[in-house]
């Protein structure tokens, strides 16, 4: 059972948590004029890295804050958690994919 | 291939069983096949078998990073059915179904297809709509489904508590009798004997590490045991999928989540079907050995770490606890987790990919296993031919830019 | 029964506490102290169970965990529980056990016949066979199934309850051996909160098992009391015992569960059975001990060969003598050891027979000096014995110890104590992920590489002498505090000090030499309790099944309740052997959790009995169970369904309900949907963009209909949104979408558009909500509001105002989801109740009449509305519902781009639309499938199905709902249901309202 930190509120419980996929995924801002193509990527395809992943969270039994973490999702470890907007922190660890 | 029979039992009983054959060669790789299978688990077994039984391709080798079945063939709980909502997936499970049927004989290996029923519960009003629409989708389909009123249930299943506490009453299920579990071990293990004697080479222990890629089209597979060419490639390795596809360079709209299963301590015959819940996540079903056999629900992260997390436990074990509040006392010998790939729509891929020769199977989510037999067989025609079967066109990979989505988790209420 | 093999003194027992226990029909005595194991051998009963394959006679093999015979039912009727080890069950009075697998009895086991036809039932013998004919297998299974499963599942509602507890330390020792206790000594000396954990009843562990031991100058059992002592006066440090730490998961999170009152004839109703701690530790201290292994030789499973350690332990711990005459065998000094504490017991020791050819190590000069007869390099290849060892064969080896020279003696006894070595106790280790790795000299897997916070000490590190243990234990203690931060403000003091023999030297045979060819002797067995032998193993290679994971899972070994403790290590050793493989190159299995058999109920702990998920209830619910209302589930919410008067049937209720509302006024509970309040300057900007439509140019004091879509394009979520004020919106959703719903917008807010000035807030327990409907409504409500104009200027369809209604603060909103004159009054929680009466109170004079979500859904469907996640499914998009007008071209919303995707514009979706039976009288089952038309027999092809159906009192007919391909463009054409009987129903494609479709009725 994983130990989150919520950047709000401290480390936490997951099950306080619920899971929001891949962070640093960016709306398309017109997407009238973008292919279906590129509309279904938006939607459907995310990253599935097995190793370091940038993840979203929400502290839904909590403050309710959304966040981002770094994960590695192999061993579970948890190397950082930052604010929404937050650029991502620099990591040592190399992504396997 | 030494056929097995109760005759071939004796004879080699009389020989202290000193002389049984090896169930399938462990040949080096080739440098070249006609077909490489990447996955030796049952999908990708069943394919080989196929591609050699029905299209007469006999030139292919099954890699597998591991030992053969040890990824989710080897970890789910075993359950087939094909009573699926919509028309594509249940013509899909149906196919499977119909091949279960007559697979111990067709591979002479016994892999224990019991169909016992298997039945899905419904707890409240919009359960029993779903449930009804499901009924009647599947007996114009042609699939086995019956509606079963609470007294039905308790009949059939007299240790269930249709109170269930009181806060998930049991109000109707659908049962479909032809459905019920198999020996996971088994679908492996027999899929692989009978592509070997077929010729197959299966190679285990023999990592993927990239695949060479000229044009736009796959020209072989790049292993822990050299490189190994190759007209055509079939990706098949649930749990990885991602991983495989990142190595040809395209990208899969799939999650790997972590999903967990347990089993009880082994007792007498106290539950003859399977018995599924959607709403409180549960399903259950009792070992030819004796165990309880019990899936558990998916962990929400990306995980490919093989195991489960407690509170996924907890909810599962609270909800069989109220369904069969006698089993409150049985105990939790074993449990374990695995990888799925979940598609948005909750239904797999079987598809051409953006390389040329190269056909990737994944996605089934926690409902593979019922699939193997069906999977391999359109796989294998989706091989051999260059271009889907007709049971899995509507399974492809351009289905999320048209948006002819097969959204199994929408309806159904069960997805696994 | 007298227990002739007790000692007349010694152990860790009270022979001044006599309890009374029966087995298997027979009473007998022991003390408080025993487990049932040792009572029963004290009283000289070994045969307790059948083996689970072949039915053979088994006895107690160890006097722990890792017990893989002594398999009991315990208890009766509703608290009878299957598979209990004799070893680990506390001795109670009045304990009831019996033994499993066998029919009639133990004595005489029809299922023995098993063993004569074994040769014919090797390992995977299941899958060569039962295949002809194939519809057999159900028989065959049937046969299968019943001889298979060990003890019977419980067939009552455990009347027991459980509890869970949260729980955190810096320290968490998990065995309290003399590695645990030194660790625990350490770090609770130092300050540091710790929770030792031990599933043994007792402190000590392996040295209860010991005879003649000091620590520090002191016998181990005072210096056992002395350190207890000290741990229980130190205020941070809690002592866990009967309490099983069975899973190591991520972020040092550790399960265990306590055994609360099993041990115990009378139980305390207020106590749990037990309880499971879910604890985080900061660092933890494994110190789980180790496991003694059997010996691979030809019947090695007779009752009366037993763990040598084992015989040890029932010797000095529980002064029972496990026999009169022994003999061990051994590769190691273990032997020795028992051989010597039974000889100080008073048993005959006919012969230590030893497989080293020179045994050497303190132990064995010991035994020699005693003047035990020891027999070298030789091995026990046989034995002899129905239900009781009777006698050992032996032989001389060959020089290199890999050939048994012909058969020598014969040796008579009743008990053989063997010992094949000592495997650590990984599980946790492993678990926490942590990589272990083969030691060739102590010919077991020691731990390597950690994964987490946590350092492994004692024998499951591979240190077996008493010192290293100790110090092994204190300095991880005392590290394990230094590593969780913590300042050292006191002194952890000097380590304990004491001898330091070990088990070494050994001679490494996973399987002993035969006299005879392989599998021509008898069965040697590596897994006891699913009848697994050496010869399984090696038939499972030569068939291919190469893997350890191959061999474990086509043998079933290790797969038994004992999970492999005592036989796995054996087995990967004689597969390594077959295949000529180092053990290294073969691997371990993996362990999994749970280390030994964990209870369901404490996963459930108390939430049973109703309590598996809340149950929400209205503030107006005792009302409505005061009016017989019969509810239905919504979510987690409980609704009134209907409200029948005495003898009215569901049907003839909803009728009133539904006409009463049409035709004078009718009332509903509202309270359930759910309402979000949504403030700030950007709020009409947000609801833009959520919303399909424009919400700009909404006024304050007016409402609006929204349609809410995932990115898909499908539909999740519809309601009404009213404008309070200029930056101010409530929005309500459905029932069961109210949580989705926020946690939608919250995420959108949040991680698409922070820019937007926005905030979000679930008001929906802050109101309680009644709906009048129908003609009638305005009248009522007019008596009891003040301070607010009710005229159809002032408060129109879609407005809302503030006001008072029978002396409550209320907010009133004209909306309509019936199609009639509708006003939902919401009033803070509290005051529901006394809102709701006043209305029933004064609306008595229309009749007014309570109706539930049944005659809702009546009402709606009359007008064409639509219940998300009925006319919807996650499948349906709005232009499929037929609301276009209600899709913004101009602007961006959630899921816009997605509704121009090639298959979302196909004329054949499934669309939205009526249906109407030919026979008024008919009505559809809701789920029913709609074709063109009816074949001789499936498949057929579908075009749609019925979302909706009832019958409309109102119109004086069944009507439908129904989602067709390309529905829209088959009005008026005929659509038959198929029935589940066969039947079908004709009927024909309408538009989706049945009744006044100008709305002239709502906006009256």
């Amino acid at each position: 059972m994983l130990v989150i930190p919520c950047p709000y509120c401290g480390p936490r419980c997951e099950i306080e948590f619920s899971y929001g996929g891949q962070a640093h995924i960016a709306r398309p801002e017109d997407s009238a004029a973008i292919s279906d193509e590129t509309w279904a990527d938006y939607v459907f395809l995310r990253d599935n890295t097995k190793g370091v992943f940038l993840e979203r969270w929400v502290h839904a039994h909590g403050c309710r804050q959304w966040f981002n973490v770094a994960r590695h999702t192999v061993t579970y470890e948890i190397l950082a958690s930052y604010e929404t907007g937050a650029k991502p922190p620099k990591l040592d660890f190399v992504t396997q994919v | 291939m030494t056929r097995y029979s109760i005759f071939s039992l004796l004879r080699n009983a009389l020989n202290y069983h000193e002389d049984w054959p090896r169930a399938w060669r462990s040949p080096e790789p080739k440098s070249s096949y006609d077909v490489v299978i990447v996955g030796g688990g049952g999908h990708g077994l069943a394919t080989a078998y196929y591609l050699a039984k029905n299209h007469g391709i006999t030139d292919v080798a099954v890699i597998e990073s591991g030992w053969i079945g040890g990824g989710s063939t080897g970890r789910n709980t075993t359950i087939v059915r094909s009573n699926y909502l919509w028309d594509e997936s249940a013509a899909l499970y149906e196919h499977s179904l119909k091949l279960w049927e007559g697979l111990s004989q067709d591979l002479n290996f016994n892999v224990m297809f019991s169909q016992r029923g298997v039945m899905n519960l419904a707890h409240n009003q919009h359960d029993l709509r779903e449930i009804s629409r499901r009924i009647n989708a599947n007996r114009l389909n042609g699939i086995d489904s019956e509606f079963m009123t609470p007294q039905e249930i308790k009949t059939f299943v007299p240790i269930i508590d249709l109170r269930a506490g009181g806060r998930y009453p049991v109000l109707g299920a659908s049962i479909q009798r032809r459905g019920g579990t198999a020996r996971h071990d088994a679908v492996a293990w027999g899929y692989a004997r009978a592509a070997d004697a077929l010729g197959v080479d299966i190679i285990q222990q023999c990592p993927v590490t990239g695949f060479q890629i000229e044009n736009g089209r796959v020209r072989a597979v790049e292993t822990g045991k050299g490189t190994i060419e190759a007209k055509k490639v079939g990706i098949v390795v649930a749990g990885h999928s991602s991983v495989l596809a990142g190595m040809a360079g395209f990208r899969l709209p799939i999650h790997s989540l972590p999903l967990q299963a347990l089993v009880s301590e082994p007792v007498k015959p106290v539950l003859d079907t399977v018995i599924m819940s959607g709403a409180v996540h549960a399903y259950i079903s009792q070992s030819d050995k004796g165990e309880l056999v019990i899936g558990a629900g998916v962990d929400s992260y990306v995980g490919y770490g093989q195991r489960g997390s407690l509170p996924v436990t907890e909810e599962t074990l609270g909800a069989i606890c109220e369904l069969f509040p006698m089993f409150r006392r049985m105990r939790m010998l074993r449990q374990w987790g695995g990888i799925v790939d979940v598609c948005p729509d909750a239904s797999p891929i079987l598809s051409k990919t953006p390389v040329e020769g190269m056909f990737i199977n994944c996605g089934w989510g926690t409902g593979g296993f019922k699939a193997t037999p069906g999977s391999g067989w359109a796989f294998a025609q989706t091989i051999a031919n260059d271009m889907p079967h007709e049971l899995n066109a509507a399974f492809s990979l351009d289905r999320f830019r048209t948006g002819y989505l097969i959204d199994e988790h929408g309806a159904a209420a069960v997805a696994h | 029964m007298t227990q002739s093999f007790r000692l007349p003194e010694g152990g860790l027992i009270d022979r001044s506490h006599r309890l009374g226990f029966r087995f298997d029909g027979r009473d007998y005595m022991g003390y408080a102290g025993d487990t049932l194991a040792s009572a029963l051998l004290a009283n000289g009963v070994h045969l307790v169970g059948r083996s689970y394959k072949y039915h053979r006679p088994r006895g107690i093999l160890s006097a722990g965990a890792e017990e893989p015979n002594a398999l009991v039912q315990l208890g009766e009727g509703a608290r009878s529980e299957p598979n209990l080890r004799a070893t680990q069950i506390d001795l109670f009075d009045g304990l009831r056990a019996r033994s499993q697998n066998r029919w009639p009895s133990l004595n005489f086991d029809i299922g023995a016949l098993n063993n004569g036809l074994s040769r014919f039932l090797p390992a995977g013998f299941y899958y060569k066979t039962f295949m002809w004919p194939a519809s057999f297998w159900m028989k065959y299974e049937y046969i299968i199934r019943h001889a298979a499963g060990l003890g019977e599942a419980p067939r009552e509602r455990d009347p027991d309850h459980y509890d869970k507890t949260f729980a955190h330390c810096d320290v968490l020792v998990v065995g309290a051996g003399p590695a645990g206790l030194a660790a625990a000594l350490a770090a609770g000396r130092s300050g540091a909160r710790v929770i030792l954990a031990e599933q043994d009843s007792i402190l000590g562990g392996s040295l209860w098992s010991g005879s003649g031991e000091t620590i520090g100058g002191e016998p181990v059992q005072e210096w056992i009391a002395t350190t207890r002592r000290e741990l229980e006066g130190m205020e941070e440090v809690t002592i866990l015992t009967r309490t099983l730490a069975y899973g190591y998961f991520d972020h040092n999170f550790v399960a265990l569960v306590e055994r609360v009152t099993d041990h115990l004839s009378d139980r305390p109703a207020a106590l749990p059975r037990q309880r499971l701690w879910k604890l985080r530790a900061k660092q933890v201290v494994l110190a789980t001990g180790a496991i003694e292994r059997p010996l691979v030789f030809a019947d090695n499973d007779r009752p009366g060969i037993m763990l040598a350690d084992a015989c040890r332990t029932y010797v000095n711990r529980f002064a029972v003598r496990p026999g009169k005459k022994a003999v061990v065998f051994t590769n190691n000094e273990s032997g020795h050891l028992a051989a010597l504490d039974m000889a100080a017991a008073g048993i005959n020791i006919a012969a230590i027979v030893d497989l080293r050819e020179d045994p050497m190590g303190s132990a064995s000069e010991r035994a020699e000096a005693a003047g035990l007869r020891v027999v070298p390099g030789s091995a026990v290849v046989g034995t002899g014995g129905q239900r009781r060892v009777k006698q050992v064969h032996i032989a001389r080896l060959n020089a290199d110890g890999t050939q048994a020279l012909a058969a020598g003696e014969t040796l008579d006894c009743d008990v053989l104590a063997m010992s094949g070595g000592w495997s650590p106790t990984l599980h946790l280790f492993s678990q926490s992920r942590g990589k272990v790795r083969f030691d060739a000299d102590l010919g077991c897997f020691v731990p390597g590489a950690s994964a987490q916070a946590e350092r492994s000490a004692g024998a499951c590190n591979g240190a077996f002498g008493l010192s290293d243990c100790l110090a092994q234990g204190f300095a991880a203690g005392k590290q394990a505090v230094k590593d969780a931060g913590l300042k050292i403000g006191r002194q952890a003091g000097a380590t304990p000090r004491a001898g330091n023999d070990d088990f070494l030297p050994a001679r490494w045979t996973w399987e002993v030499p035969s006299d005879k060819p392989s599998g021509r002797a008898g069965k040697a067995f590596v897994d006891f309790q699913n009848d697994v032998t050496a010869n399984d193993l090696k038939l499972a290679l030569r068939e291919g099944y190469q893997s350890i994971e191959h061999v474990k899972r086509y043998t079933a070994t290790g797969m038994g309740t004992d999970q492999g403790k005592t036989g796995n290590v054996n087995a990967i050793g004689i597969v390594a052997a077959a295949q000529g493989r180092e053990i290294p190159d073969v691997g371990v299995t993996t362990f999994r959790p749970p280390y030994t058999p964990v209870t369901f109920g404490v996963f459930a702990g108390r939430d049973v009995d109703g309590l598996l998920d809340p149950n929400r209830k209205t503030p107006i619910h005792s009302w409505h169970e005061q009016a017989g209302a019969v509810f239905e589930d919504v979510g987690q919410w409980k609704r009134p369904w209907y409200f029948p008067k005495a003898g009215e049937s569901m049907s003839q209720a909803v009728k009133r309900e539904v006409k009463a509302t049409r035709e004078s006024i009718g009332i509903m509970d509202a309270t359930t949907l759910g309402k979000i309040d949504i403030q700030g300057k950007d709020s009409a900007e947000f609801l833009n963009r959520i919303y399909t439509n424009a919400w700009s140019k909404l006024a304050v004091g007016r409402c609006r209909y929204g349609l809410m879509l995932n990115e898909a394009g499908m539909v999740i979520d519809d309601g009404v949104t009213a404008r309070l004020d200029d930056f101010h919106y409530l929005m309500t959703t459905t029932t069961g979408n109210a949580a989705p719903v926020l946690a939608h917008l919250e995420e959108y807010l949040q991680t698409e558009w922070p820019d937007l000035d926005v905030h979000l807030t679930s008001v929906t327990e802050q109101f309680a909500t009644a709906t009048i409907a129908g003609p009638n409504a305005r009248a009522l409500l007019a008596e009891l509001a003040e301070g607010i104009d009710l005229a159809p200027q002032a408060l129109p369809h879609m407005s809302i105002r503030d006001g008072r209604v029978a002396g409550i603060d209320a907010r009133i909103a004209r909306i309509s989801f019936t199609g009639e004159m509708s006003y939902e009054i919401n009033v803070p929680a509290s005051c529901g109740l006394a809102l709701w009466q006043a209305l029933m109170t004064a609306g008595a004079k229309y009749g007014i009449t309570p109706y539930g979500t049944e005659a809702m859904h009546v009402l709606r469907a009359e007008k064409g509305f639509i219940i998300v996640g009925q006319e919807t499914d996650g499948s349906v998009t709005p232009i499929d519902l037929g609301m276009d007008w209600i899709v913004s071209k101009k602007k961006d919303f959630v899921g816009k781009r997605s509704l121009t995707r090639p298959d979302m514009i196909k004329s054949d979706r499934k669309q939205l639309v009526g249906l109407l039976t030919d026979d008024p009288k008919e009505i559809l089952a809701e789920g029913a499938q709609l074709v063109e038309r009816v074949l001789p027999a499936p498949p057929m092809p579908m075009i749609g199905h019925v979302t909706s159906s009832y019958e409309s009192p109102n119109l004086g007919r069944s009507i439908a709902l129904a989602l067709i391909k390309g529905g829209r463009a088959r009005m008026g054409q005929k659509v038959q249901a198929s029935l589940a009987n066969g039947g079908t129903i004709a009927c024909t494609v309408t538009g989706p309202v049945f009744l006044d479709p100008e709305g002239t009725r709502l906006n009256d």
